[in-house]
Formats: structure tokens, sequence, C-alpha cells
């Protein structure tokens, strides 16, 4: 790291703080981490560089989250798709998971996530893919179709108000919104 | 001129809203310079003409103040302590146990303000101001005392000393004003006493109302309980693989079980035999709270008579008898009532619910019954208080007699030359009772670091150690390492601050060592969740928001409220110690106060005392509750029409694609149903939590616009915009997990039904 980590210009800082939910010193702190994740080379030019995914998924508060890859694909700007995340893309991944962020950035991104083909709509698909993930890769943790069946069907039951076999964006955030324990546990900080 | 004005105002609200939008940083960022490009232009050519200069200086001081606050609020944020603490702990054990310590730490910026109040408005006051130790008999140690009041036998039970300090009640002059300042203190003394409560309450009820804004805590458990588990249920601050195994496996249980208990729901076992067992089940708890409460009176009657005799001759036990038996209670009574609840046989949250309520019920009857014991004994010392106020009166009477006798002066006799070491001096009852709580309260602490000690670091020291030669593995079998009891912290915590509460009024020390309490318990809890205990293995929590913690906070308030009132309002102070000595009762000092003010001011207070007016005043605020509990029950109504229009809607849009004409009726009726006025969007208050959601159609029709159009509107553009980002398909499936869980210390799979603590009820750590 050394003395030549490129510092933050003023004027720029001034501005993310007005844009996200962050506070200076968090911002401080993310352009800290940022850094260290960036090559030697590129560190001096902090604002046009990005980050491939893999060294994203090396940071301890992503390390364990089963949609820590959707979660780089969903804040990545980067035209190849590939999951890379600028400064910019970083701070508005900690910006929708911070403290102070409001119930419906959450729950929009949150949507996102979760929506794995990228359709706009959680269908039974995705769906199925969301509880894989939460449940584990080991045969021995899996639920079996049947269980999974009965799953979905609950899940729909529950939450498509217009009955079309999918949940979109409105029905899910009303879903959310009731949750208690949606914002305190939809929460990354560095 | 006026639209311009307009515009500049609307940019100006857009740049203060950006954040809220779901937008990438460069389209903010894009969006952003051109409103400040746009309002810069435009705003200097508003001030043009005369009130040019002013309207720029008003533009730059109201700049001025949004850098300030925003400077504001990021040194506030950077002053809570602890936050890297909490962060690990969270890491490690997910979101719930760290909610108990940002509750302790909650706790401890309310005491710390209270401790303030105290200090600076009481305490130090008397100290800088007041007479100094040893020149009033209240503020002396009493002859007979002297030998003994430095040893520590004496002074850990607060006496010596301490009992003639400012720690306790009877150390405080009741001179009406003190010092150069003229500051009263007996008035002040009595306005902070209230002034606790009164924020107390102040600060629980705003944290109450905040946390039901954010939470929704009025939504159904039942309502979506599929859904919430599968889409709020993983813990994004979880940093820690082995949590993260743990946390999988919790999942995966709780999907299991909710799957079967659909389907079970539909049983009915043998309901008799259930019933009966239940019934069983609570009579038996009744029975030991009835206990428990009988044998803490009768330890507290009993330890009054130890109290009259030679107190050397009293072993350690008869001595701290009292805080003894009730620590014992606390420690063994949660684990006797987990047990009987297993007959009750009930779904493991509504168990923990049991269980909490009736820990509750048992500290509440403790401590009350304790307090009516001491009631008892404070009567006593009232009675023998008269019988030396009469011996003193009679002994000065005595003097003056002998006085005028040898001196023939019957006017203006000195006040008999007597050392404040010599004087008869009044059982202080105030004193006592703060001795008593501060007892119980330093009783508690040692208890509870006792426990920490001992149940936690020495039992994960002993599996960790003996493990390697024990017969059956300790780590995965009977003690194993214990888990963090999340409830019974919490109870505990608001049980003390209960008793402080009720205690600081006698006792203005108390606060001070309860901040004490708190630093040094966040240190040593933090370190040894850290060192000794392991994640949880079921996810329980027991309260869906912190509201519930919130309203037991509130209701043992009121509680603590109570007897200090009631001492206050029906007792007399003692005559010669105390703040309030001298006087008939202690609100006397208000009204001495008031009726010294000008008389303006006196009118104002007789006439606010007015009975009429404050029966109108309580019968308004009854009229209210009324109305604004009417007018939520509305809104309810409204929320279950929408959505069933909405479904409607549906079945007529379904209809009509498959060219089925019978639905025309259905509108008509809809359109009779539809009251005119209730689809404006719901009110502000409503509407962060029911975001109405419109059709799916993108064609937005008539009918759905009118519902709540602002929002309908904007939510189409944020699905358009979903899909206007679009990516391939994800080709990849979701990266396959680390290891499995780890060897030794790992509990990946959930054990069976052999731990009796597997319903995460609280084990004995009070």
């Amino acid at each position: 790291m050394g003395a030549t980590a490129s510092k933050l210009p003023k004027d720029q800082l001034s501005e993310y703080q007005e844009l996200t939910f962050l506070t200076k010193q968090e911002i401080l702190l993310a352009h800290k981490r940022f850094n260290e994740l960036l090559e030697r080379e590129d560190r001096q030019q902090i604002g046009g560089s990005r980050v491939p995914m893999n060294k994203i998924l090396t940071l301890p508060e992503l390390k364990s989250n089963p949609f820590r890859r959707r979660i780089c694909q969903v804040f990545s700007t980067s035209d190849l798709r590939d999951g890379s995340l600028s400064f910019e893309d970083f701070l508005d991944l900690l910006s929708a998971f911070s403290d102070s962020a409001t119930l419906e950035i959450k729950s929009h991104y949150a949507f996102r996530i979760f929506d794995f083909d990228d359709d706009g709509t959680l269908d039974t698909g995705d769906l199925e893919k969301l509880v894989n993930c939460l449940t584990g890769e080991m045969d021995n943790t899996r639920l079996t179709s049947e269980e999974m069946k009965q799953l979905i069907n609950n899940i729909l039951e529950e939450s498509d108000i217009d009955k079309d076999g999918t949940v979109n964006l409105s029905e899910f955030q009303h879903v959310i919104s009731r949750s208690p324990d949606f914002v305190s546990s939809f929460k990354i900080v560095l | 001129m006026a639209r311009l004005k307009e515009e500049v105002e609307e940019k100006k609200k857009l740049i203060a809203t950006l954040r809220n939008k779901p937008w990438r940083m460069k389209r903010r960022l894009q969006n952003l310079k051109e409103a400040q490009g746009f309002v810069e232009k435009f705003e200097g050519a508003l001030g043009k003409g005369k009130g040019r200069k002013l309207y720029a200086f008003k533009v730059m001081m109201a700049k001025k103040l949004i850098k300030f606050n925003r400077d504001f609020e990021n040194f506030k944020t950077a002053c809570i302590p602890w936050e890297r603490k909490i962060k690990e702990v969270e890491s490690h054990f997910g979101s719930s146990v760290a909610s108990y310590f940002i509750f302790l730490r909650w706790m401890y910026g309310l005491n710390l303000v209270l401790f303030g109040f105290m200090f600076g408005l009481v305490i130090i006051p008397e100290v800088l101001m007041g007479l100094p130790q040893g020149s009033i008999p209240r503020k002396t140690v009493p002859r007979d005392e002297q030998d003994t009041a430095m040893d520590f036998s004496v002074l850990s039970e607060f006496g010596g000393y301490f009992r003639y300090s400012v720690i306790f009640y009877g150390y405080y002059n009741n001179q009406n004003t003190i010092g150069f300042l003229k500051f009263r203190l007996p008035l002040s003394y009595f306005l902070v006493g209230i002034g606790i409560f009164g924020y107390s309450l102040m600060v629980v009820i705003r944290t109450m109302a905040r946390n039901a804004n954010e939470g929704g805590d009025g939504a159904d458990e039942s309502e979506f309980t599929f859904c919430w588990k599968l889409f709020t249920s993983w813990d994004y601050l979880i940093g820690n693989p082995e949590t993260a195994d743990n946390k999988y496996a919790s999942i995966t249980t709780s999907f299991k079980e909710s799957i079967v208990d659909e389907q079970e729901n539909q049983k009915d076992e043998n309901i008799h035999l259930r019933r009966f067992l239940r019934v069983l089940a609570n009579v038996l708890i009744t029975c030991s709270l009835g206990g428990s409460g009988y044998l803490i009176y009768f330890v507290v009657k009993r330890s009054q008579d130890y109290a009259k005799m030679d107190s050397s001759q009293l072993s350690w036990y008869q001595k701290n008898e009292v805080e003894f038996v009730m620590s014992l209670l606390g420690l063994v009574c949660p684990p006797l009532f987990e047990t009987i609840a297993e007959l009750e046989d009930y779904h493991p949250r509504i168990a923990l619910k049991w269980q909490l309520a009736r820990i509750f019920a048992l500290f509440l009857g403790n401590l009350y019954t304790f307090l009516f014991a001491l009631i008892d004994d404070v009567n006593e010392k009232l009675e023998k208080e008269k019988v030396i106020k009469n011996e003193t009166i009679w002994a000065l009477n005595q003097y003056y007699a002998n006085y005028t006798l040898y001196h023939n002066v019957t006017q203006n006799i000195p006040l008999p030359e007597i050392a404040p070491a010599d004087v008869i001096r009044g059982p202080c009852w105030e004193t006592e009772v703060g001795i008593e709580f501060v007892k119980l309260t330093v009783s508690d602490i040692e208890v509870t670091y006792l426990t920490i000690l001992i149940g936690d670091f020495m039992r994960a020291l002993i599996v960790r150690f003996l493990n390697y030669c024990w017969c059956w593995d300790l780590e995965a079998g009977f003690p194993s390492y214990g888990e963090f009891d999340i409830s019974g912290n919490v109870l505990g915590l608001i049980f003390n601050q209960g008793m402080i509460w009720m205690g600081t009024f006698y006792a203005p020390g108390l606060m001070g060592i309860n901040i004490l309490r708190l630093v040094s318990s966040m240190y040593l809890q933090c370190w040894a969740v850290m060192s000794s205990n392991v994640p949880h293995e079921r996810v329980f929590k027991a309260s869906r928001s912190n509201n519930f913690y919130m309203g037991i906070l509130l209701l043992v308030l009121f509680l603590s409220l109570m007897p200090v009132v009631y001492t206050m309002m029906t007792m007399s102070p003692s005559f010669d110690c105390g703040p309030f000595s001298g006087r008939e009762k202690m609100y006397d000092v208000v009204i001495e106060t008031i009726q010294n003010l000008p008389p303006f001011m006196a009118n104002i207070f007789t006439y606010a005392s007015n009975p009429g007016l404050i029966i109108s005043i309580v019968l308004l605020m009854v009229l209210a509750i009324y109305y604004l509990n009417t007018v939520s029950k509305a809104y309810q109504k409204a929320n279950m029409d929408l959505k069933r229009k909405i479904q409607m809607q549906r079945d007529e849009e379904k209809n009509r694609r498959n060219n089925k004409d019978s639905t025309n009726q259905v509108m008509k009726d809809l359109e009779d149903l539809m009251p005119n006025k209730s689809l404006i969007p719901p009110p502000a208050a409503e509407e962060p939590a029911n975001p109405a959601p419109p059709s799916k159609s993108p064609k937005v029709t008539g009918k759905a616009g009118t519902a709540a159009t602002g929002r309908g509107v904007n939510l189409q553009r944020d699905v358009s915009l979903a899909a206007a980002n679009p990516r391939g398909p994800v080709t990849r499936p979701p990266g396959p997990r680390g290891p499995g869980p780890l060897p030794g210390v790992g509990r990946g799979h959930p054990p069976g039904p052999g731990r009796g603590r597997g319903r995460g009820g609280p084990p004995p750590l009070r």
C-alpha cells in the first residue's frame, strides 16, 4: 500500500455523501478497502478501474453469503456483465445495504438479487434456486422435490395477489414491508 | 417568475431525495450535477432587484446549515461507542445476539443521562456548597459506630462511612437554599427524582414509536410465514463460515418444520389429556411462584429480627440472607419452569413466550414481596422515630429548664453544645431503604458475573480440555459449549433497571454504581460471548420486533414508579436526616416554593390544579384515543377492500382474454362497491407500510390507475427498470459452497432431541 494510495478528492466525497446513505467515515473506509482489492498498478486511478468478481468475493463480509455472486452481478455496471465492480458500484452496494437505507431501496435491491434470471419477476425457477441457495448444496440438507413443491405453493399462495404464478416487484414489496426483521437483517457493514 | 421559483424548489427537492432512488451512481451523479447547475444559475436570477443581497445571504446560510447538519450527523455517528465490538459479535453470532448488546448500549446511554441529572443537580451542589462532612449530626458517624466505621466488613454492608456520605439520602441537608448561588437543594432533589421517571418514560416511548414505524409490528405473524422465511431469514451480517453453516442448517430445519406444521394443523390429538396436562403444569407453576413469594417475605422478616441483634454475633450467611435467597430463586426457578413446561407440549415459540411471561411474573412477585416487607419495616421505624423524637424534645426541655435555673434567663437560650457525633439519632428509614436497594443491586451484579465466569467460561474450559480424556464427546454430547441466552439476559437487564429506578430516589449514588456496572458488563459479556459461546442452532426470536422488550421495559418503569410515588405521598420523611426533614410530607417542598413565587404565578398553579380542568383534559385524551383507534380500523378495512379489488380485476382480465362476458356484471358491481374517496393514496402514515400493488398488466387501465396513481406509475417504472438492465441468462449456478462443517467444534447438523435446551429457552444465567 504505502504512500502512493490515492485519496478521494473532497468535492467527490461531498457528492457521494449527498447521493448515498453513507457517512463520511464509511465512505473513506470503503475507499480504503476498495484500494486494497485493486491491483497495485491500478491504485492511482481509483475512479475508472474495476475489481473482478473473484476478488470482491474475498471480502470477509461477502465470503459467507449465499447470494454473493448475485449481489456482485446486480450492482455491477460493467458492459461485459462479468460482475466486476467499480468504486461507484461498490458505494452503491454499501449504500443499499447500509443501516439508514430506506425500506424501498432495500426491497428493490432484494428483489433484483433474488431474480436469478433477470426477467423482472420471481417465478418458480427463481424461487427454487433461492431455496436451494438457503439450504445448502449438500444432498442431505436439500429439500426433497415434494417438499420443494409444497413450499413454493405455499409461498405463491401467500404472496401472489393477482394469481399469475409469479411474484412481481410490488407484491414482493408488499410482503417485505410487513416483515419486522427484513430491515435489520438486510445489512452489510464494513 | 413564480414558475422559475417552483422549478428551482423542485430541483432542490430532487437533490435531497436522490439517494432514495434505486438508480446507478452514474445516473445519479449526472442528475445531481444537472440539478445543482440549474439551481445555481437561476438562484442568482431570482434575487434580482432590491432583495438581491438578502436573498443571496439567505441562500448562503441555507447551504451552510445543510453542511453543518451533515457534519453533525457524521460526528454523532463517530461518537457511538463500541461499534467495532458489536460488529464483531454480529458477524459471528448473527443479529439476534447482537441486538442484546445494542440494547445494552442503549441502556447505557439512558443511564448516562440520568446520572448526569443526579450528579450535576444534586450531588455536586451538596458537595461543593453544602456543609462539609462531620459538621452536623446527619453527616457524622455516631460516636458508638466510629471504631468500626472503616472496617471492610462494615463498609461492604454499606454501613460506616458509606452510610453517612453522599451516596445515601440521609446525608443531604434540609436548608432551603445553600451557597452563594442560593441553590434550592430540597426542591432540586424532589424534581430530579420525578424528572428521572419522566425522562425515562419519554425516551422509552419515543423508541417504541420509532420501532413501530420501521418494523410493522402490527402484521399478523401467521400471515406471511413462508414468504418471510424465504426472503428475510438470511442474516447478511454473518461473516463467519461456521455461523453461516449453522444458519443454513437452521433455515433448512425451519422450512421442513413449517411444511410439516402446515400439514399437521389439521390433526387433532387427544385434546383432553393435553388440556389436563396444561392445567396441571399451570397449577404447579403457580404454586412455585407463591412459594417463592412467601419464602422472600419470611426471609426479610427474619432479617429484620437479625438487625435488632448485635451484628458481631451474626454469621455472614445470616447477614446476607435476603440477597442470597433472592439470587438463588432467580437462578433455580427458570429451569424449573422450563422442565414443568415440557408437560404442556406447546409449539416452541409459544412455549418460549409462556416461559418469558412466567419469569417475568417470578421477578415481579419477588420484587414486590420484598417491597412489602420493606414497607412494614419502614412503618416500624417511623414508630420508633416518634419515640426518639419525644426523647429528644424531652432532653432539650430538660436542658432549657436547667439553664434557666442556673442562669436566670428565660429567653434566647443558646442551643446546647454537643458534638455532632453524640447527638441522639433517629433511625433514618430512607437511608435504610437506600442501603437495601444498593445491597440488592451489588449482589445482583456479583451473581451475574459469577454465573458468566462459571457457567460459561469454566464450562468452555472444561469441555475443551477434558475432552481429550473423557469417555464421550463432551463437545457434541452433554455439556458442550453454552449458547448465549438472549432473553434471559435482556430480562435481567430490564429488571436491574427497574431496581435502579426504584432505588435512586433513596440512594443517589446508585446511578453511578449502575453506570460502572453497565460498562464493565459490556466488556465482560462481549469477551465471554466471543470466547466461550457458540452460535445458536435454532434461531428463535422470541420477539419479532424490539418492541416486545421495550414494552416490558415500559411496564417495569410504571411498576417501579408506583412504590416511589406511594412513599413520597403517604410517608412522612425522617425528622433528622435528608433534604425533607422537618416537613410533614415530601411534596411540601414544592408547595412551599409555589407559595413563595410571585402572586400571579401562584394563581396560575391554583387554576391549573382545579379538578374540573383536570377531569376535562382526561376526558379529551380518552376521546382522542378512541378516535385514533377507529381511524386505524378503517384503514385496515380499506386495505382488505383494495386487495379484493385487485383480485377481481385480475379475474376480469383473464376472463376478458378468454372472451367470457360474464364478468361485466362483476365490474359493474365493482364500480358500485368502490367508494369514491378511498382510492386516493392512503395518508402518509400508512404509505410506507402498505404500498397498494397495482395490477400487473403493462397498460395501466383506468380503474387500476385510480388506485394510488402516483405510486402505481412509479412502481411501473421500477419494474420496467429491472428489464432495462438486461443480462444474459445466468448460465453459472450459484457458486459451490466452501468446505463443509469444520471438525471438532462444528455443529452443522442439528443434533437429536437429547438437548433439553434445544428450544432456546433461558438457561440458568440469571
